[in-house]
């Protein structure tokens, strides 16, 4: 059984609002993957809906390009809210 | 008399449940993949929880009958003996192949399914109580087993064939279904006509039926010889063994608790 593919699984709780990855299973199919992730991963009451997805269609960066990809971002302040002054007379930013 | 009717009939869903649960529970551990492992311990464990509330009830339905006698769920079901278990023959039955195993539950859980979707409607508040909990359960033990038939019955040579041999082997064992015993009686359910049971048992036939055509396996003959017994305490010699596991602890040590 060790050749069914990899799935990510990602559930939604009762509170929230997005889906969150809670880990993975090997299943055949999509079905399968589903129901595996019901019994696997909410038996505790811990969600409401589940997302399963291959893992083979998720794309992910790779840990030499961190410096490239994520330090370039240290220094612009100017990218928050936070760093311009509203006046006053504006309400309800 | 009444009263006596209910704690019967409660004991043979009781029972059911209970050594369903039990069989299956020999699993754990040895599930095929940790997914599959899990999934069918979660069904034992369904299994159990009915067993359990149904129990209670029956505890206290005997309480009140026989006053003094200090039932719970616990003296029901570990200090009984085998001609006392109600249970359906076909939850003693050893748990054979992977395969062998999800039809047993794929027969009963339709049974189950056909019984608590009637037992909703019950005059009786605790037997109602229990079916609309145990209805969801045994509805997704139905969708897990059904895709399970289908993907063994469709899949190889050797699945459709280890497939084709439980159901063999299983089959005369789901006679007993809808064969009322005399304790079934009307007045658990809610206006039960005179074709109460042959009809749940036309709608489980349609039912299972269609699974199995679309498994591509093959219904036994109809002169098959159909086994019965186990509502009335007539078992296999199956369920001696299981009891002697389950039942060890309090036989040996009473009132044992940890």
């Amino acid at each position: 059984m060790n050749e069914q593919p990899l799935w990510e699984v990602f559930i939604r709780n009762k509170q929230g609002l997005d889906h969150k990855h809670v880990g993975s299973l090997h299943a055949a199919d999509a079905r399968t993957a589903l129901e595996s992730a019901r019994d696997v991963y909410t038996r505790r009451m811990e969600g409401i809906s589940i997302w399963v997805v291959e893992s083979r269609y998720i794309h992910a960066s790779s840990p030499e390009d961190s410096g490239s990809f994520f330090d370039p971002a240290n220094d612009k302040v100017y990218r928050h809210p936070t760093f311009y002054k509203l006046p006053d007379e504006v309400q309800y930013m | 008399m009444e009263d006596t009717n209910i704690y019967e009939y409660t004991l043979m869903l009781a029972d059911s449940s209970l050594i369903m649960g039990q069989r299956l529970s020999e699993w754990t551990g040895h599930g095929p993949i940790l997914e599959f492992d899990i999934a069918i311990t979660n069904i034992a464990l369904d299994e159990i929880g009915q067993a359990r509330l149904l129990y209670q009830f029956a505890a206290e339905l005997k309480n009140k009958q026989e006053p003094g006698s200090k039932a719970t769920e616990d003296t029901i079901a570990f200090l009984r003996d085998a001609w006392d278990f109600k249970n359906l023959q076909i939850s003693e039955l050893p748990n054979g192949d992977w395969g062998q195993s999800v039809l047993k539950i794929f027969f009963l859980a339709h049974w189950q399914r056909q019984m608590y979707g009637k037992l909703i409607y019950s005059p009786i508040k605790n037997l109602s109580d229990v079916a609309e909990k145990a209805l969801k359960e045994v509805t997704y033990h139905v969708r897990w087993s059904s895709d399970w038939v289908r993907r063994l019955g469709d899949g190889t040579e050797e699945s459709r064939g280890r497939m084709q041999k439980a159901l063999e082997y299983l089959w005369p064992y789901t006679q007993e279904f809808f064969e009322p015993e005399g304790y079934e009686w009307d007045g658990i359910f809610e206006n039960a006509g005179e074709d109460f049971f042959e009809n749940m048992k036309i709608e489980w036939n349609k039912e299972v039926s269609l699974v199995l055509t679309e498994a591509s396996l093959t219904l036994p003959e109809s002169h098959t010889y159909m086994r019965k017994g186990g509502k009335k305490g007539l078992h296999t010699e199956h369920l001696g063994h299981l009891l002697a596991e389950m039942q060890f602890l309090q036989r040996a040590y009473p009132g044992c608790e940890w």
